[in-house]
């Protein structure tokens, strides 16, 4: 779609805004791997209720606002299982080795010029764009 | 007055990547995928995203959060093995997928069975993570 950047920048805006109402009213770093990793390795325990409700937030408001929306919701998922599966065994694994995401890395890391943030999402991208070079354009299996 | 906060963050999160089409893996790989058709809609919600957190920083400078506490420590500079080996894992996998940890859970409620699936492999190896992290060696490199 021809507007689509424009969406796009509306919705960044959207969630840096989130990333600045958890940096200045809780004074915590909105990284969604570090707050969904800290409830799976438990970590974050002491402060599981302010996680929960964060993911809760996450997913509910995406969940009211899709009929709303003029486009079709959907993530064109890979139908391929395996791909699938070994996709979220590396996001899993590798954001918590790196201690961040998009979001954490990305979103919060580089807007405080933080030397790892800014190399980390250098790092990610690349080894994502090289993924799909080679097994897309390559190998031609996803 | 924390949990109330958390879920406003969570809520402005959850629907930013829904309206940037950040949930949608076709334009995450559209834009890792700079030999197809490619797709710059990415740098638009990073920059989008960008400009409130840089403000936010600067707020971070004196005072303390509105529902208490300290704000986080400054950015530590080492670059270790961890961040690099992490976030070459990381970008495999996102780039396999299209889906990152925020994404997986804003995109729950449409996503199908699918979603759902990389929910649980995701969650699977972040608890694998310490182990793998043990065997990188220690935390700095």
């Amino acid at each position: 779609m021809e507007q689509d950047w424009l969406w796009g920048l509306a919705g960044g805006l959207l969630i840096g805004l989130g990333a600045a109402v958890y940096l200045l009213g809780n004074g915590r770093i909105m990284g969604a791997s570090g707050i969904i990793g800290g409830l799976v390795d438990r970590s974050g325990w002491s402060s599981w209720a302010e996680r929960v409700v964060f993911l809760a937030g996450v997913f509910l408001l995406p969940l009211l606002l899709v009929p709303l929306l003029d486009r079709e919701a959907a993530t064109h998922l890979t139908g391929n299982a395996a791909v699938v599966i070994a996709a979220g065994v590396l996001v899993g694994i590798g954001t918590r080795i790196a201690n961040g995401c998009t979001s954490g890395h990305g979103v919060c890391g580089i807007s405080r010029l933080s030397p790892r943030g800014i190399v980390a999402t250098l790092i990610y991208i690349f080894a994502g764009g090289a993924t799909l070079l080679a097994l897309r354009h390559g190998l031609g299996v996803i | 007055m924390r949990l109330l906060l958390a879920f406003i963050a969570g809520g402005l999160f959850g629907s930013g990547l829904l309206i940037s089409g950040m949930t949608d893996t076709r334009k995450v790989q559209g834009w890792l995928d700079v030999f197809g058709a490619w797709d710059p809609t990415l740098a638009f919600v990073m920059g989008g995203a960008i400009v409130p957190m840089a403000v936010a920083w600067r707020f971070t400078r004196r005072g303390a959060p509105l529902a208490g506490g300290s704000y986080p420590a400054p950015p530590d500079p080492v670059l270790d093995r961890r961040l690099v080996v992490g976030s070459i894992l990381f970008g495999m996998g996102w780039g396999l997928a299209g889906l990152c940890p925020g994404p997986s859970i804003a995109s729950l409620s449409y996503g199908g069975s699918g979603g759902l699936v990389f929910l649980a492999a995701m969650i699977a190896g972040m608890a694998l993570a310490p182990a793998v992290g043990r065997a990188l060696g220690g935390v700095r490199a």
